[in-house]
């Protein structure tokens, strides 16, 4: 069984979590370009790395940051936002 | 025994031409370089020699030809979209599949089954019916059936579905079939092979050079090649190879999974596919049942499958055929989906001159390997976009144009 840490829960099966994606800093709307936009909405980085994402905890509803390297699946370290100093 | 065999055995060299030449040398440059030996790349390769005339030509492929997702795939081939670009472009190429066998002389198993879109609840019935209506517009046979006629086709399966999934009706779209995959692959290397174009396996493109916003030519693990045009066709590595030329795309790579039974007396002729059951099998010519479900719920870029697959499809298809609690799973895979927002593919040209892709085909691509190919070497040998693939282009999201084709191919692929 895979599993993930949550930081306030522990350790738990993956199955409990959801996962939201890479962290990806929005531009701001007003100031920005229809392009810029657009590739916010739109684009990803979808090559292989270690990547910041955001996963839930669903029966806490715990979210939180995983860096994780997206080709071996292995999850370096998970921390609350704004705790990855 | 056929007495041929004995001409192998006595013979001190291969007494029989190999599906396709080895070439010991890259040549200094070609006028086109694929890159990815799967169906899509080979199928371009063999319209460029055979309808264009453009034969300098290499393939190039990191592992062997067919390796990709092209032999991981379950093979269905159907063409009952959603949208009108989708079933317009499906269905030209579920018309080049009837012929492929003949035209390469090589029994591909292309095998029409029927293939019935199960639906559990009256949101899917009416998917249904609107995928119906927009099928028979463009001429395409597909209509929604009841219960009795998914009876009739498999007697076996158990319409109530444990009791918490009742079947309402069904897509049901005749034309459904299934291939021999990796057969595929190898038909349409050896008729580019046989037309001048190259092939050479373990050959990793390991960057491209662009000048002036122009390919000038691709650096491989066997040294650096000259071209003026190159078509990506790798599936779930495309985020690696649009990275080297500078594209940002929409593109996402998640694992899909698949999984076989032990083979077994035909009993399955038609293919199953359920949405809220998140199912779908056929049964090979040679007897397994060949199955998947959806997507894996994260990115990851490598082919590794995990237990809980079998464990959660098993459940379900159980749901579907009680009696089959005592067949076996043999063997199980995973290969690398490039997925899109839209559920549609990108290909066409780029902001890079001489740089086309084939790309995002996701969960879906297999069926459409021969119309792929087709308008991929159109486009390259025209410089403009097919008119079959102008709504699958890049810049499509830029324009929030996006092609809604999620309905017909999330789980149904
Ligand atoms: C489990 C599963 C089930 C599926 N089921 C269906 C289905 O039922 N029906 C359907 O229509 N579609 C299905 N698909 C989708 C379908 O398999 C793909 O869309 C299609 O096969 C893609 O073909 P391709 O030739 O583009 O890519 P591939 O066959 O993946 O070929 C790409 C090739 O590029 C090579 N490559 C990558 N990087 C490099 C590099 N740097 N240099 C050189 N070579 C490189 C790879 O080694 C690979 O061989 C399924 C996919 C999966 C994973």
């Amino acid at each position: 069984m895979k599993l993930m840490t949550c930081p306030v829960n522990g350790t738990r099966p993956v199955s409990e979590f959801v996962y939201w994606g890479e962290i990806r800093p929005m531009p701001d709307p007003d100031a920005c370009s229809d392009d810029e936009w657009a590739a916010y909405v739109f684009n990803r980085n979808g090559a292989p790395g270690v990547k910041k994402e955001w996963w839930c905890h669903t029966p806490s509803n715990t979210w939180f940051i995983a860096e994780r390297d997206t080709e071996k699946d292995f999850v370096l370290r998970t921390y609350l936002y704004g705790d990855d100093r | 025994m056929p007495w041929r065999l004995l001409r192998f055995g006595l013979s001190k060299s291969h007494p029989e031409p190999r599906m396709f030449t080895t070439h010991d040398t890259l040549k200094p440059s070609y006028d086109v370089v694929i890159i990815g030996g799967g169906g899509h790349g080979l199928a371009s390769a063999y319209y460029l020699a055979r309808d264009h005339g453009i034969t300098n030509v290499a393939v190039l492929e990191k592992g062997y030809i067919g390796g990709g997702n092209t032999g991981r795939n379950t093979t269905i081939i159907r063409s009952n979209y959603l949208t009108p670009e989708g079933v317009k472009f499906y269905d030209k190429s579920v018309q080049l599949w009837q012929d492929l066998s003949t035209e390469f002389d090589l029994n591909l198993f292309f095998s029409t089954r029927g293939h019935f879109t199960l639906a559990h609840t009256d949101s899917a019935m009416r998917t249904m019916r609107w995928r119906a209506e927009v099928n028979k517009h463009y001429g395409i046979a597909s209509e929604v059936v009841g219960p009795e006629d998914v009876k009739r086709a498999t007697p076996q399966m158990d319409l109530s579905c444990g009791g918490h999934a009742p079947i309402q009706g069904a897509l049901y779209h005749a034309p459904g079939a299934v291939a021999r995959h990796d057969a595929v692959a190898w038909g349409y290397g050896r008729g580019a092979d046989m037309r001048g174009a190259e092939i050479h396996q373990q050959t990793a493109v390991t960057g491209i050079e662009v000048k002036g916003g122009k390919v000038v030519g691709v650096h491989t693990t066997r040294g650096f090649i000259a071209t003026n045009k190159v078509i990506c066709a790798v599936a779930g590595f495309t985020p690696r190879i649009t990275d080297m030329v500078g594209i940002r795309t929409p593109i996402y790579i998640h694992p899909l999974q698949a999984m076989v039974s032990e083979p077994m007396k035909p009993w399955l002729d038609s293919i199953l596919v359920s949405g809220s059951l998140h199912i779908y099998v056929s049964q090979s010519s040679r007897g397994e049942l060949v199955m998947g479900a959806s997507l894996d719920p994260y990115e990851v870029q490598s082919t590794r499958s995990t237990l809980d697959f079998p464990e959660g499809l098993s459940a379900h298809l159980l749901d579907m055929f009680p009696f089959l609690s005592h067949v076996k799973v043999v063997r199980q895979w995973a290969g690398m989906a490039d997925m899109t927002p839209d559920f549609a593919p990108i290909m066409g040209m780029t902001p890079v001159e001489g740089f086309y892709l084939d790309s995002g085909w996701g969960t879906w691509g297999f069926k459409a390997t021969p119309v792929c190919g087709k308008t991929m070497a159109w486009t390259v040998a025209n410089d403009k976009p097919h008119e079959l693939i102008t709504g699958f282009s890049l810049d499509r999201f830029r324009n929030y144009a996006l092609t809604g084709e999620k309905g017909a191919a999330s789980v149904g692929h």
